[in-house]
């Protein structure tokens, strides 16, 4: 029952369920018919890859009345920077980071 | 009735009770309530937590800045907490009034999953960013402290913030 972050993971070692969490990120609190609408592939393909993500805990899903919303859950992303990034020399990193954007452009991932 | 902002979901190895403290006791509080602008200090929540007393999300420094003021709405300690949330300015306005609502479910003796969902934000944007990046953080931070004893350390939160500038 307790999601670990075994679970996270996994759930993120896929580019369907990440791609299902951008769709989050950008509109949050959506049923399974509009998340549907952005991917190519089933409704039960989309199910199983949500239920991953739940159990993940990286979505949370609230009943509004009779519709199922998914919302993006970060938490455990937190969690894993916590547990893996913060106790490494963080500031190495994001220097590495800025030349990185530096030398490519920074086309995505804007925060 | 219109769908939640944001809805935060975070399983703790501890007590519903101590859940509670920690949300409620300032003493509790100002050991991991730390949102992610680094140069703002820690926060506690002062309240008598009856329903219609008035809460204020506080600087836990010298001094005492309220940030955020609201309304108790429900308080069912240690299931149920919901406050409304506001800037000091706009405490009158209840149509400027988001709400929070912590549910803490105890899944077992020493499992308990908290639920934080906030709704009401859409027409402030800029509230909402704040809400956006602050929320998992304490939550995040909350689980560490109840799970290990120790908050996390502020030179840590403060490395992530360089990070992320």
């Amino acid at each position: 029952m307790k999601p670990d972050l075994d679970g996270v993971f996994k759930a993120l070692a896929d580019p369907t369920r990440r791609r299902l969490l951008d769709q989050l990120h950008r509109e949050n609190g959506q049923t399974l018919t509009a998340l549907c609408a952005h991917m190519d592939m089933t409704r039960q393909a989309v199910t199983q890859h949500l239920q991953i993500l739940v159990d993940a805990n990286l979505i949370a899903v609230v009943w509004q009345g009779r519709e199922k919303l998914h919302y993006l859950n970060p938490v455990p992303l937190y969690e894993i920077q916590d547990r893996w990034i913060n106790k490494f020399e963080r500031s190495r990193l994001a220097a590495l980071r800025d030349l990185k954007r530096k030398l490519e452009g920074d086309d995505h991932d804007k925060t | 009735m219109t769908k939640p902002s944001y809805v935060y979901v975070t399983y703790i190895q501890t007590t519903a009770e101590r859940v509670w403290r920690a949300i409620v006791d300032p003493d509790v509080t100002r050991t991991y309530w730390m949102g992610p602008n680094a140069n703002v200090p820690a926060h506690v929540n002062v309240s008598d937590w009856k329903p219609g007393s008035r809460w204020e999300h506080q600087r836990a420094d010298d001094t005492r800045a309220v940030d955020i003021a609201g309304t108790v709405v429900e308080s069912t300690p240690p299931r149920r907490l919901v406050i409304s949330w506001a800037r000091p300015a706009d405490v009158a306005d209840t149509s400027k009034h988001s709400r929070v609502t912590f549910d803490i479910d105890a899944i077992s003796d020493a499992l308990v999953r908290l639920t934080v969902t906030h709704e009401g934000l859409e027409q402030d944007e800029k509230m909402l960013q704040g809400i956006s990046s602050g929320w998992p953080m304490v939550l995040s931070n909350l689980k560490t402290m109840l799970e290990t004893g120790r908050a996390l350390p502020r030179v840590a939160v403060e490395a992530a913030e360089t990070a992320k500038a």
